[in-house]
């Protein structure tokens, strides 16, 4: 079976031009991949460069060396030297991603934050609107908070609309930075049930989890990041 | 992957020279229809130049601007004549000004406002064009009751509304906006950045948007470009400029927004 998604010797540095040049390598020599239908989990202390993979593998950090893969129904693209305008259609139907916080954007309800990517995908405000309804009743969100902006509510709150928001379109790879960090034991086991049902739909996910008992329910594969250390 | 390949505007070495000074240099881009490119940097770094060129309102020292009309023919605007240059002005394309005064008649009512251009593209009939302007004072949520106020009677983020509603009342598929929220206060930018955003999304609105503040951007757009003493220095879609950003001018700009 071919991967879902594949990197091949990804190398990222940072150059800081306000302080003076100072280069910064994040990770070099990135050679993984991830099945359909698999999850495969990063691991590594804090700073070795976890969400810097995401990042690129999503589009918004860029990758100065190697291939980012991508395949789909339509072949496949190498997000790396992608145009700005495929890698925004590889992110309305193929690529989903759950950040650490939610960017909130003013006045816009939660209902319709998690429904707009449906919206973008062609279905009716309806629609969409009921099925993210679904979603964040199962997530435990009371529907109290769904016509409100999600910028007052308490972080778990946040973090749930945002999982929602990733999780509803129902993308073929899906990447979820500390998808449970800030939820109570209760909804970290909805999260959990439903990267569950999405692998079992045959979604490739990428994922980095730091909680031990997460990561040993939804990891097929462990990828320790240390081996990509960048010499400095 | 299915992308309609067709883009809606092609700039292709755009360049201004204002006598010795340079207004812009060698600018090239493409946009698309439902796309929105915010194009960042300082007072004085060729932003408005751009602009104003891309919709023919100043003629390049070089290079050209395509457009495809609405009848699918891609036209190079320095051969359009005059004529239907100001046709596409009046129906095709909006201009958003930072002051909403430039862009409206402030002595006629909020009402004639919005259906001048109307008018201008051939409607007569007063109640169909009274009835579409008060939708419009509706869609951007101005009190329906004060359509037959002039504007001198409205707040700044009312006027800003209102030469929304005026613009977009023909159903352009250029929108071009130099600053729109520029000089509004925060509550009242944020308002309008909303409007604007769903506005954009239903409408499959192609935007350029000039701004210096990147919050704008980043909630706008889908690419920005930098601009820098009247170059572009970096493009990319609108995360990757504002969340990795590679220039050291793009860092800088980057660096000095204030947390809130």
């Amino acid at each position: 079976m071919t991967p879902a998604l594949e990197l091949k010797d990804v190398a990222k540095t940072f150059t800081m031009h306000l302080q003076g040049g100072i280069r910064l390598p994040v990770v070099s020599e990135v050679n993984f991949s991830v099945r359909a239908g698999e999850c495969a989990v990063l691991a590594g202390p804090s700073g070795t460069g976890k969400s810097s993979i995401l990042k690129m593998v999503f589009g918004s950090y860029r990758c100065d060396h190697g291939q980012i893969v991508v395949h789909h129904s339509a072949g496949w693209t190498d997000v790396a030297s992608a145009s700005p305008r495929h890698i925004l259609g590889l992110r309305k139907r193929t690529i989903g991603y759950v950040s650490q916080f939610l960017r909130a954007v003013p006045r816009v309800p939660a209902l319709d934050v998690v429904a707009e990517p449906l919206v973008a995908n062609g279905a009716t405000r309806e629609e969409a609107r009921d099925s993210a309804a679904k979603l964040l009743g199962r997530l435990n969100v009371a529907p109290r908070l769904w016509a409100l902006p999600p910028a007052t509510f308490s972080g778990g709150e946040q973090q749930r609309v945002n999982i929602a928001r990733g999780l509803l379109p129902e993308l073929p790879i899906l990447l979820l930075d500390e998808p449970t960090a800030s939820l109570d034991p209760v909804n970290s086991d909805v999260v959990m049930e439903l990267i569950a049902e999405r692998k079992r739909s045959g979604t490739a996910v990428l994922a980095i989890v730091h909680d031990p008992g997460v990561r040993a329910r939804i990891a097929d594969t462990v990828i320790d990041i240390t081996c990509f250390a960048a010499a400095a | 992957m299915t992308v309609d390949d067709e883009p809606l505007l092609i700039a292709d070495g755009l360049s201004k020279w204002y006598g010795r000074q340079l207004g812009c240099c060698d600018v090239s881009f493409r946009l698309y229809e439902g796309e929105v490119i915010a194009v960042v940097g300082e007072s004085g770094s060729g932003k408005s130049t751009l602009l104003q060129l891309l919709c023919a309102q100043l003629a390049p020292s070089a290079g050209r601007v395509l457009y495809r009309m609405r009848d699918g023919v891609t036209r190079d605007l320095a051969a359009l004549g005059e004529a239907e240059r100001r046709f596409l002005f009046r129906t095709d394309w909006g201009f958003v000004h930072q002051d909403a005064a430039l862009g409206l008649r402030m002595t006629v009512s909020a009402g004639a406002n919005v259906g001048e251009r109307l008018m201008a593209v051939g409607w007569r009939h007063y109640g169909r064009i009274r009835d579409t302007a008060t939708n419009w004072l509706d869609r951007v949520e101005l009190d329906r009751a004060r359509i037959d106020d002039s504007p001198q009677t409205y707040s700044g983020g009312m006027r800003q509304r209102l030469q929304i509603a005026r613009n977009l009342v023909t159903q352009p598929r250029l929108v071009l906006m130099d600053e729109p929220t520029g000089g509004l206060d925060v509550s009242v930018q944020a308002r309008l950045l909303d409007l604007l955003r769903g506005l954009v999304a239903d409408l499959r609105l192609s935007v350029v948007i000039v701004t210096h503040d990147l919050a704008v951007a980043r909630l706008l757009s889908h690419r920005i470009m930098v601009m820098k003493d009247g170059q572009v220095i970096e493009t990319g879609l609108t995360d990757q400029v504002l969340d990795d950003p590679r220039e050291p001018y793009t860092q800088l700009l980057v660096s000095s927004i204030l947390p809130p």
